[in-house]
């Protein structure tokens, strides 16, 4: 019975080893670990334009990850895109006059909500919305603006 | 040209009742499953010789795959200044593509040409019809606990492949290369996604543990019984699989990441 009993522990090692392996792929590897409600609070802004934002893209104060995007909607109403982002609740002091931003990290990286605490006494609470923002800069456009002004000064 | 016509004739004909038959072998091997499940001993022993024997070929080569695209995507990254993408690069290339189909070429080769040699000798050398003599199915004696070990395999050599491989660019990312290892592991998390990478990398390897299995157990099931019909089948099994393979993954790579 020697030989069956290592051939079981083997196939148990072999088996349990690949079990290691997608559990690796899904916690390390993957953003299944993002998926984990954790307590948060939802606030919403509203921008002239959200450019290369997407849902799950990080949001962050100071350059710490806060929160991330849950959801992007067009107004029709402002011609506004609505950003709404989900925040750890651990960070429940954003003050009501916090600026919210996209920018890019990077020259080529991804795009991500920053937050800017401004100074007030009153915190953003579930359901907030920031009033002052700043829209991603569109790099098409600023080389556009910059091409003509470079033209009209030759003149 | 009537010759011709013949041939093609004759041709289609054939291929049409091989695949005929694969199709009868395939709905018998599975029906014989359920008589595996009474007799988990067949299975543990065939998941010894195909699962377990096929471990470390599998992780060496899921190690070096990942060595290599660690110091290939360095060099290509290096030149955009985008070293910390490495990780991204590394991991999506394993998980979506490399993963299953090296892991299932391996597979083919290691595993699914020594089943067809098995099931083929044990053919000509009549074992087959001396289990049918003795009112032992040799389906659900012999294909179906290969069939069901193959196809439980898979997925976990594959996966295995991916994660010693992405281990792999790690090692030599920001072990040789000095590409941060946090921005490494950070960069992956970001930009892998749970279900349209991972689970869509262990469908492709389920589908292909299912079609390679399929091949070896039935070019063996269905060799000429001599030693020449047995090297053809052999053969067969190799080639047909690997091509196999490659359609299903374009095929499956096209609905998966088409959006």
């Amino acid at each position: 019975m020697q030989h069956t009993s290592t051939q079981d522990t083997l196939v148990g090692l072999f088996v349990a080893s690949g079990i290691v392996g997608l559990f690796f792929l899904a916690l390390q590897v993957s953003n299944l670990s993002s998926f984990v409600e954790r307590d948060s609070y939802t606030i919403t802004a509203s921008f002239e334009n959200s450019g290369g934002l997407k849902v799950k893209s990080p949001v962050s104060a100071a350059g710490v990850k806060i929160g991330q995007v849950s959801a992007i909607n067009f107004d029709p109403k402002t011609y506004q895109s609505v950003v709404q982002m989900s925040i750890d609740s651990q960070y429940n002091t954003l003050p009501e006059d916090t600026t919210a931003s996209v920018f890019t990290a990077g020259l080529l990286g991804e795009q991500y909500v920053n937050l800017e605490p401004g100074g007030s006494e009153e915190f953003l609470k579930n359901g907030g919305k920031i009033e002052i923002t700043q829209s991603a800069i569109i790099l098409e456009k600023a080389l556009g603006q910059f091409l003509f002004k470079s033209a009209e000064e030759k003149k | 040209m009537i010759e011709f016509l013949q041939h093609l004739g004759e041709n289609t004909r054939t291929s049409f009742t091989k695949l005929g038959r694969g199709t009868f072998f395939l709905l018998q091997t599975i029906s014989g499953i359920i008589s595996v499940l009474a007799r988990p001993r067949l299975l543990i022993n065939q998941m010894h010789s195909i699962g377990v024997l096929s471990f470390l070929i599998i992780t060496i080569s899921g190690l070096f795959v990942g060595m290599v695209l660690g110091l290939q995507g360095y060099y290509t990254l290096s030149d955009f200044g985008a070293e910390e993408a490495l990780g991204v690069m590394v991991a999506a290339s394993l998980v979506r593509e490399l993963g299953p189909v090296v892991t299932a070429l391996l597979f083919a080769g290691r595993a699914g040409s020594a089943l067809t040699a098995e099931i083929g000798l044990m053919k000509a050398t009549e074992q087959l019809s001396g289990m049918e003599m003795m009112a032992v199915d040799p389906i659900k004696r012999i294909i179906s606990p290969r069939f069901l070990a193959g196809f439980l395999s898979m997925p976990l050599l594959a996966a295995l492949f991916s994660a010693i491989g992405i281990i792999g660019g790690q090692m030599i990312g920001s072990g040789l290369l000095g590409v941060d290892e946090g921005a490494y592991w950070s960069q992956m998390q970001a930009n892998i996604d749970f279900q349209d990478d991972i689970i869509n990398g262990v469908i492709k390897s389920i589908v292909f543990g299912f079609v390679t299995s399929w091949i070896a157990l039935f070019e063996g099931y269905d060799a000429i019984p001599t030693s020449e019909g047995v090297s053809r089948a052999t053969t067969r099994t190799v080639v047909n699989s690997a091509f196999s393979i490659l359609g299903l993954d374009f095929i499956l790579t096209t609905l998966m990441f088409g959006d």
